[in-house]
C-alpha cells in the first residue's frame, strides 16, 4: 500500500483577528492539527487600540482543502474576518528580506550591481560584506537570493508575505 | 487582597475609591455569575487551585455539586446532564491533574457538540511558567478540544469571561468552553454587576438562512422522486422545536427518515417512514435508500466516515442539500448541491411554510417506498435465535418491550456492540432520551453520563446499556451514585469480551483474539453490594424478562450482569471503507482477512 499526495495552490489569505493571548497558536494549531500546509505566516497588531491584528498567511492545497481552511479559521471565536485575497481579485504581496553576503573584488562590485537592479538598499557593510534589504514578491526575493548565492550568500531573514487587496475599499 | 492588574491601561474597571459597587473576591464573583446564568448543579473534584471556589460553595443554597469520583466523570456526567436537559453542562475541577484528567471528556464534548462549561483551577498568575506544584498549561492542552478556551488574570475581567464562555457554549454549533482561573485570581477582589446583554466582536454564529436556498431546497424537495431526510445531533441540539417541525417536514412531504447514530430520537422510530439509523450498522433500508435517492437533505449531520462508507461510492446518484449552523461542515468529506448555513430548526421552520404557501403537495412517492419496502424485507436486524443463550440483541428488545409503559426513559451507552445493538433495538420516540458518544466513541462515558442524566431529570428511569469492558472505565463512579441517590440502572451486556475489538479481529485478522479478552472479570453483584446497590445476575434467556422487571422495580442504583452470547456479532455491517451496497448482513458472509487499504482504515 502507498499513500498518495493530492497537487497544491497557492493562496494568500488575510485574516482580522482579536489581538489576544494565544491567537497565534490557536491558529498555527489549527493548520498542524488538521493537517494543512503553512509557507508563511505574518502577524501585528493594526489598529490605534491594540484590538486587531492582522494575519497573512501562505498556504497551499487543493480547492476544496482552502474552502475548508477558510472555513475552520472562521470558526475560532477570535477570528473577525478571514479573505481569500488569491479569490477576492486583484491583491499586492509583499515581503521584506534581509540578505548577508560576502565578497571581495569582482564579486562585490557584482553583488552591488544586481542589488540595484532589484532596488535593493544597502542596510550594513564591512569591507568585505553586506547586508542587503529587498522587498517584493516571493518570487523576486527567491530570484534575487539565488542569485546571491553564486555570490557569496551568508544568510537571510524574511518575514513573510503581507497583502491587501487593490482599490479604495478595504477587504 | 487587592488585585494588581498586570494588564494594558484602559480596563474597563473601576478604580480604588470611587466605586459604588461592592467588591467581591473572584471565587464569590464566579459563583454570582453561575447564579445568574441559571445554573442548578455543578459536578466537579476540589484540590489546592480551587479551594477558594469549593468555599464559596460551601452548604450554598442555589447550587448543587454533584462530588465525583474522577475528573473524567465529571465531564461526562456534565454531558449527560446537558444532553438530556438541552442546558449546558458545568464541571469544577482543579489545575494539573484534575484538568487533564478532563481532556478526554472535553473532547468527547466537542466531536458530539454539547454545551459544556469546564472551570478549571491554575497556580497564581505569577507562577504560571515556573513548572509550579500541579502546574499544567491547561489552556495550551485543551486549546484544540474546546470550541473555545480563556486564562483570566484579572478578577474584574472574570464576570465577563464567564458570561461569554455560557454563550459561546451553547449557541451556534454548542462545544465545551474551558475557563481556566488562577488561585490569585479567585483570591482577589474586584466589583461585580452582572454583566449586560452583549453582542460579541467576532463570535456570530448564522441562524437564519438565506431565502433563495430555502427556495431552492423547497423546490427540489417538491420535485424529488425519491427524496431522502439524513437527520443527525444537530436536530436534538437546535430544540424540541427542531424535532416537531422534522417530523411537520417529513409528514409534509412524505419522504423517509433516516439519522446518524446521535441523531435518534429526534424523529419518532415508531413512525412508518422511519427506515432505523444509517451508516456502518445501519439498516439494509436506510443505506440503500442513501444509495439510491434522487435527493439528499442532510439536516443537522456532517457526512462522518461511519455514515458514508467509501465515498467515491457514497449516494452517487443524487443531489444533496446540506443544512448546518456551522459552514465548515459542509463540503468538507461530501461535495454538496446546495448548501444551507443556519440553525436546522429555523431552516425547516422556512421551508415549510414556503412549502405550504407555494401549496406544493406530497408528491407520489409510492414507486421509492416500493422500493425502500423491498429493501426492508431482508430483516437486516434479524438475529438468530438460541434457547441456551441469551442473544445481545434479544436483551435490548426485551429492555425495550419493558421499558415501553414507563413514561420517561432515558437510556446511555458505553462504546462497542451493545451500543450498536442498543441503538439498533431500542425504539426512540423523542429527542433528549438517547445519550451515547458518537464521534470520539468514549468507553467510560455512558455510566457518568447516565448519573448526570438521572440528576438533571430525577423522576426519569435512566438506564446505561454498558458492556463489561467499557464500564470498567469509570466504574470509580457508583460511590457517585450512592452518595447522591441516584438510582441509575446498570445494564451490562457481558459477553466477557471487548466484542467490538474482538468482531474486528475475526472479520481481518482471521480471529487471533489479540488482547480483547475480558480476563479477571470482577463479580458485578457483589460489586453492587459492595457500594451499597443492588446487584443482579441473569444467566439464561427464561431469566431474561424477570430480571429485566425486577432491575426496573427495584428502587435505587441496579446493577444487571446480563451473561449474553459470548461470539455474537454486531450485523448489518459496512466494512470500514466499503460502500453502502457491500453491506455484509449476516457471518457467512465473513472472509475473515481483509486487504491492506481497508486494514488502513478505523
Ligand atoms: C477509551 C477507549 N479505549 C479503547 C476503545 C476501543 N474500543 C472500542 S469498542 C471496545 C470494546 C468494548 O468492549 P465492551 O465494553 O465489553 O463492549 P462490547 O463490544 O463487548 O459490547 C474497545 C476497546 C474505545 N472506544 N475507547
Ligand atoms: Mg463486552
Amino acid at each position: 500500500m502507498h499513500i498518495q499526495e493530492e497537487l497544491n495552490e497557492r493562496h494568500v489569505l488575510s485574516l482580522t483577528v482579536a489581538n489576544e493571548a494565544g491567537i497565534l497558536a490557536r491558529i498555527a494549531g489549527l493548520f498542524t492539527a488538521r493537517g494543512y500546509n503553512i509557507d508563511s505566516l505574518t502577524v501585528a497588531d493594526i489598529t490605534t487600540d491594540h484590538a486587531i491584528s492582522r494575519i497573512t498567511i501562505v498556504t497551499g492545497g487543493p480547492p476544496k482543502v482552502i474552502d475548508q481552511i477558510i472555513a475552520q479559521l472562521e470558526r475560532l471565536v477570535p477570528v473577525h474576518k478571514v479573505t481569500d485575497l488569491t479569490e477576492a481579485g486583484p491583491f499586492v504581496e509583499r515581503e521584506l528580506a534581509l540578505v548577508k553576503v560576502s565578497g571581495t573584488g569582482e564579486d562585490r562590485i557584482e553583488a552591488l550591481r544586481l542589488a540595484d537592479v532589484f532596488r535593493a538598499k544597502v542596510v550594513d557593510t564591512t569591507i568585505e560584506s553586506f547586508i542587503f534589504e529587498i522587498t517584493g514578491t516571493t518570487d523576486k526575493i527567491d530570484n534575487f537570493v539565488a542569485l546571491m548565492r553564486q555570490i557569496g550568500l551568508v544568510e537571510v531573514g524574511r518575514t513573510g508575505v503581507v497583502g491587501l487587496t487593490r482599490g479604495k475599499e478595504a477587504a | 487582597m487587592p488585585f494588581r492588574s498586570s494588564g494594558r491601561k484602559g480596563l474597563p474597571r473601576t478604580q480604588g475609591k470611587d466605586f459604588i459597587v461592592a467588591e467581591k473576591s473572584g471565587a464569590d464573583i464566579l459563583v454570582e455569575c453561575l447564579i445568574d446564568l441559571g445554573v442548578e448543579v455543578v459536578f466537579g473534584y476540589p484540590g489546592g487551585a480551587v479551594l477558594p471556589i469549593y468555599d464559596a460553595l460551601f452548604n450554598h443554597p442555589k447550587i448543587r455539586h454533584v462530588l465525583v469520583r474522577h475528573e473524567q466523570g465529571a465531564t461526562h456526567m456534565a454531558e449527560g446532564y446537558a444532553r438530556s436537559t438541552g442546558k449546558p453542562g458545568v464541571v469544577l475541577v482543579t489545575s494539573g491533574p484534575g484538568a487533564t484528567n478532563a481532556v478526554t471528556g472535553i473532547t468527547d464534548a466537542l466531536m458530539d457538540s454539547i454545551p459544556m462549561i469546564v472551570l478549571t483551577g491554575q497556580v497564581a498568575t505569577q507562577l504560571i511558567g515556573t513548572d509550579a506544584f500541579q502546574e499544567a498549561d491547561t489552556i495550551g492542552i485543551t486549546r484544540h478540544c474546546t470550541k473555545h478556551n480563556y486564562l483570566v488574570k484579572d478578577p474584574g475581567k472574570l464576570a465577563g469571561v464567564i458570561h461569554e464562555a455560557f454563550h459561546i457554549a451553547t449557541t451556534g454549533r454548542p462545544g465545551p468552553v474551558v475557563v481556566d482561573i488562577p488561585k490569585n485570581v479567585q483570591v482577589a477582589t474586584a466589583p461585580y454587576q452582572k454583566p449586560e446583554a452583549f453582542e460579541h466582536a467576532s463570535y456570530r454564529p448564522q441562524i437564519k438562512a438565506d431565502a433563495k436556498a430555502i427556495d431552492t431546497a423547497v423546490e427540489m424537495l417538491a420535485a424529488a422522486e425519491r427524496p431522502i431526510l439524513y437527520t443527525g445531533g444537530g436536530v436534538i441540539n437546535s430544540g424540541l422545536e427542531a424535532a416537531r417541525l422534522l417530523r411537520e417536514l417529513a409528514d409534509m412531504t412524505g419522504a423517509p427518515v433516516t439519522s446518524t447514530l446521535m441523531g435518534l430520537g429526534a424523529f419518532p422510530a415508531s413512525s412508518p417512514q422511519w427506515l432505523g439509523m444509517l451508516g456502518m450498522h445501519g439498516t439494509y433500508e436506510s443505506n440503500w435508500a442513501m444509495n439510491q435517492a434522487d435527493l439528499i437533505v442532510c439536516i443537522g449531520a456532517r457526512f462522518d466516515d461511519r455514515v458514508t462508507g467509501r465515498l467515491d461510492a457514497f449516494a452517487p446518484n443524487s443531489r444533496k442539500v446540506h443544512i448546518d449552523i456551522d459552514r465548515s461542515s459542509i463540503n468538507k468529506t461530501v461535495e454538496v448541491d446546495l448548501p444551507i448555513v443556519a440553525d436546522v430548526g429555523s431552516a425547516m421552520a422556512d421551508m415549510i411554510a414556503l412549502w405550504k404557501s407555494r401549496n406544493h403537495h406530497k408528491a407520489d412517492l409510492s414507486a421509492w417506498w416500493k422500493q425502500i419496502d423491498g429493501w426492508r424485507e431482508q430483516k437486516s436486524l434479524a438475529y438468530p435465535e438460541s434457547a441456551t443463550e441469551i442473544m445481545p440483541q434479544e436483551a435490548i428488545a426485551q429492555l425495550y418491550k419493558a421499558t415501553r409503559s414507563a413514561t420517561d426513559v432515558i437510556i446511555t451507552t458505553e462504546v462497542g456492540q451493545h451500543q450498536m445493538w442498543a441503538a439498533q433495538h431500542f425504539g426512540f420516540d423523542a429527542p433528549n432520551k438517547w445519550l451515547t458518544s458518537g464521534g470520539l466513541g468514549t468507553m467510560g462515558y455512558g455510566f457518568p453520563a447516565a448519573i448526570g442524566a438521572q440528576v438533571g431529570n430525577p423522576d426519569s428511569l435512566v438506564i446505561c446499556v454498558a458492556g463489561d469492558a467499557s464500564v470498567q472505565m469509570n466504574i470509580q463512579e457508583m460511590g457517585t451514585a450512592s452518595q447522591y441517590r441516584t438510582p441509575v440502572k446498570l445494564f451490562i451486556l457481558n459477553n466477557e469480551y471487548m466484542g467490538m475489538v474482538r468482531q474486528w479481529q475475526e472479520l481481518t485478522y482471521e480471529s487471533r483474539y489479540s488482547n480483547s479478552y475480558s480476563d479477571s472479570l470482577p463479580d458485578f453483584v457483589k460489586l453492587a453490594e459492595a457500594y451499597g446497590w443492588t446487584g443482579i445476575r441473569i444467566e439464561g434467556p427464561q431469566e431474561l424478562e424477570s430480571g429485566i422487571r425486577q432491575m426496573i422495580d427495584t428502587p435505587g442504583p441496579v446493577i444487571v450482569d446480563c451473561r449474553v452470547a459470548k461470539l455474537s456479532n454486531c450485523f448489518p455491517m459496512i466494512p470500514s471503507g466499503a460502500a453502502h451496497t457491500d453491506m455484509l448482513l449476516d457471518p457467512s458472509q465473513v472472509s475473515g482477512s481483509l486487504s491492506d487499504e481497508a486494514k488502513a482504515l478505523v
